[in-house]
């Protein structure tokens, strides 16, 4: 049962966004963002369309993929398009119900910010659609380096990152294994009112926590047994390639940028 | 022969316990030897284990490494490159996460460069004949691979002594072979010191030395033969006769003559059915 959770989301594939340097992905995902804050006309919107579509094609994740990622956000992007309508009294009105007016000034917005959710979304969830938890750490490493001049334990956090994905599935398998000794005993775990089953969950969590600190015991004595003593004088195995097709992506950041920059409506 | 660590006077005692748990233990270990150190269950055996590389540090006395002591905390290091630790748990002690990240922490905490670190992984972990997992991750691994990944690890450190402390106690029988007969190779064919801390008397009975304890001292020591004859002996120190010596007692007592001891199984065999053979 616990073999099909997928670990992050990645799902492999040879793309040229999977061969991207993670910080380059990360570097790009961040200016993005404000890039998006820079679009407020239809022009510029679709602009920034093409672009996020064109992001996902070239990622050769399956649309419909994307598509299930999307949906948990549909609740939030429809209820936002309907709380402007409401709030938002600007420009002519289209629709006159007499007690409640619609106004194209509240569609026109309710549309930008809908479409501003979804882009963010669909972008930001090519990350981790391409790229592997592990490399996500590394480039989140190697970008926080500078703050360790401001003593953030950067090392220590990515440690405990790839750390913590390495024993996700470990923990997955002793759950199942307590499970199964539970339920060898009688417990119902899928079965019974919501409160009866979170009620079956506590003698399930109780050993978990028990054999998680166990655990983190054994690996503290086991990591200074071969040596860890701090990020100080590590050398590293993994190492990030930087090409010169991440300065490119980042440039045609800057450039759309740019272009939105002058499209947009000034004043 | 060269003698690697030398244990003078040791006592040790946990903050939380009453007794001492290591008492005036002295003890030597040689280059190129294999030494089982058996004893029950709060012996003190594996407090042992974590003293011989500086983990726990003597309350009084001193333990020597080469010309290392792990007192001092700058020889540390030196110390814990030279002494490695195959613990008991196979998933506790898995830190990367693939088997070649895996091998390479040890290297990256001495800071080997990568170059350098690149082909010890490769020759170590074909060493331990694990090539074919090189990428894999730890939970599709069994007990025993994970074992022998952790054995590769230590030896891209370029050990003197590996520590086995209960390594095998939680895998099954194959698994049990496969990390013995990886270590065995080692200790032949590299020279490497294996101190295996074990309760397991069939895999003691393989070693060069046997040392016996009991309540943090050392009861016996000496080879695998002379130990145990002394039945007595072992029985104080809470130990069970290996099957081989006791299936020769039981016998004994039956009547067979049997002239003398038989250490493994296939000693006993042999034994038997040449009993009534002419000389």
């Amino acid at each position: 049962m616990l073999d099909n959770v997928i670990i992050g989301q990645y799902i492999p594939g040879t793309s040229v966004l999977h061969k991207m340097d993670p910080r380059a992905k990360l570097l790009g995902i961040f200016v993005f963002i404000f890039v998006v804050f820079l679009a407020n006309n239809w022009l510029t919107y679709g602009i920034l369309g093409v672009f996020a579509v064109a992001a996902v094609l070239l990622s050769q994740v399956s649309l419909r993929y994307m598509y299930k990622g999307l949906k948990p956000i549909f609740f939030i992007v429809i209820f936002t398009f309907i709380l402007h309508i409401l709030m938002t009294k600007q420009g002519e009105v289209v629709y006159d119900l007499g007690w409640f007016k619609i106004y194209d000034g509240g569609l026109r917005q309710g549309a930008f910010i809908s479409l501003r959710l979804v882009y963010l979304v669909l972008v930001t969830s090519l990350l981790t659609l391409t790229t592997t938890p592990i490399d996500i750490t590394d480039g989140l490493e190697y970008l926080l380096g500078p703050f360790k001049k401001v003593k953030l334990p950067v090392h220590e956090f990515a440690l405990m990152m790839s750390i913590s994905l390495r024993f996700i599935p470990t923990l997955l398998q002793e759950t199942e294994k307590i499970m199964k000794a539970q339920m060898a005993r009688g417990a119902e775990f899928t079965a019974g009112p919501v409160k009866e089953r979170i009620k079956a969950f506590v003698p399930l969590l109780v050993p978990l926590f028990i054999s998680s600190f166990k655990r983190a015991e054994d690996l503290a004595l086991a990591m200074e047994a071969r040596g860890y003593r701090g990020g100080e004088g590590r050398t590293r195995l993994r190492v990030l390639h930087w090409r010169f097709r991440d300065t490119g992506a980042l440039f045609l950041l800057l450039i759309l940028a740019a272009v939105l920059f002058m499209l947009r409506t000034h004043g | 022969m060269k003698e690697l660590i030398k244990v003078n006077n040791v006592s040790f005692q946990y903050p939380s316990e009453e007794n001492l748990t290591l008492a005036g233990l002295s003890l030597s270990v040689y280059k190129g030897e294999w030494l089982a150190v058996v004893g029950h269950n709060g012996s003190g055996k594996s407090t042992l284990a974590k003293l011989l590389n500086g983990l726990l540090l003597p309350g009084s006395g001193e333990v020597k490494v080469e010309d290392y002591t792990t007192a001092n905390e700058e020889e540390l290091w030196e110390i814990r490159r030279r002494v490695g630790i195959v613990f008991q748990n196979p998933d506790n002690q898995f830190v990367g996460t693939s088997v070649r990240d895996d091998v390479a922490f040890g290297l990256e905490n001495f800071g080997v460069p990568r170059e350098e670190m690149i082909k010890r992984i490769e020759t170590s972990i074909a060493r331990v004949n694990m090539q074919d997992f090189i990428e894999s991750e730890p939970h599709h691994l069994s007990g025993g691979q994970k074992q022998r990944v952790a054995i590769a690890g230590i030896i891209a450190q370029k050990p003197s002594i590996i520590i086995l402390d209960e390594a095998t106690s939680m895998l099954d029988p194959m698994g049990r072979k496969e990390v013995i007969d990886t270590v065995k190779q080692l200790n032949e064919e590299e020279g490497i010191t294996v101190i295996s801390i074990t309760h397991d008397l069939e895999e003691a009975v393989r070693a060069d030395r046997v040392i016996v304890m009991k309540q943090g001292a050392i009861l016996t020591a000496g080879s695998p033969r002379e130990v145990f004859q002394n039945e007595a002996l072992l029985l104080d120190a809470g130990l069970d006769l290996p099957f081989s010596l006791k299936l020769g007692v039981a016998l004994r007592d039956y009547g067979v003559s049997l002239k003398e001891q038989h250490l493994t199984q296939e000693e006993l065999v042999d034994a038997l059915w040449t009993l009534k053979s002419a000389d």
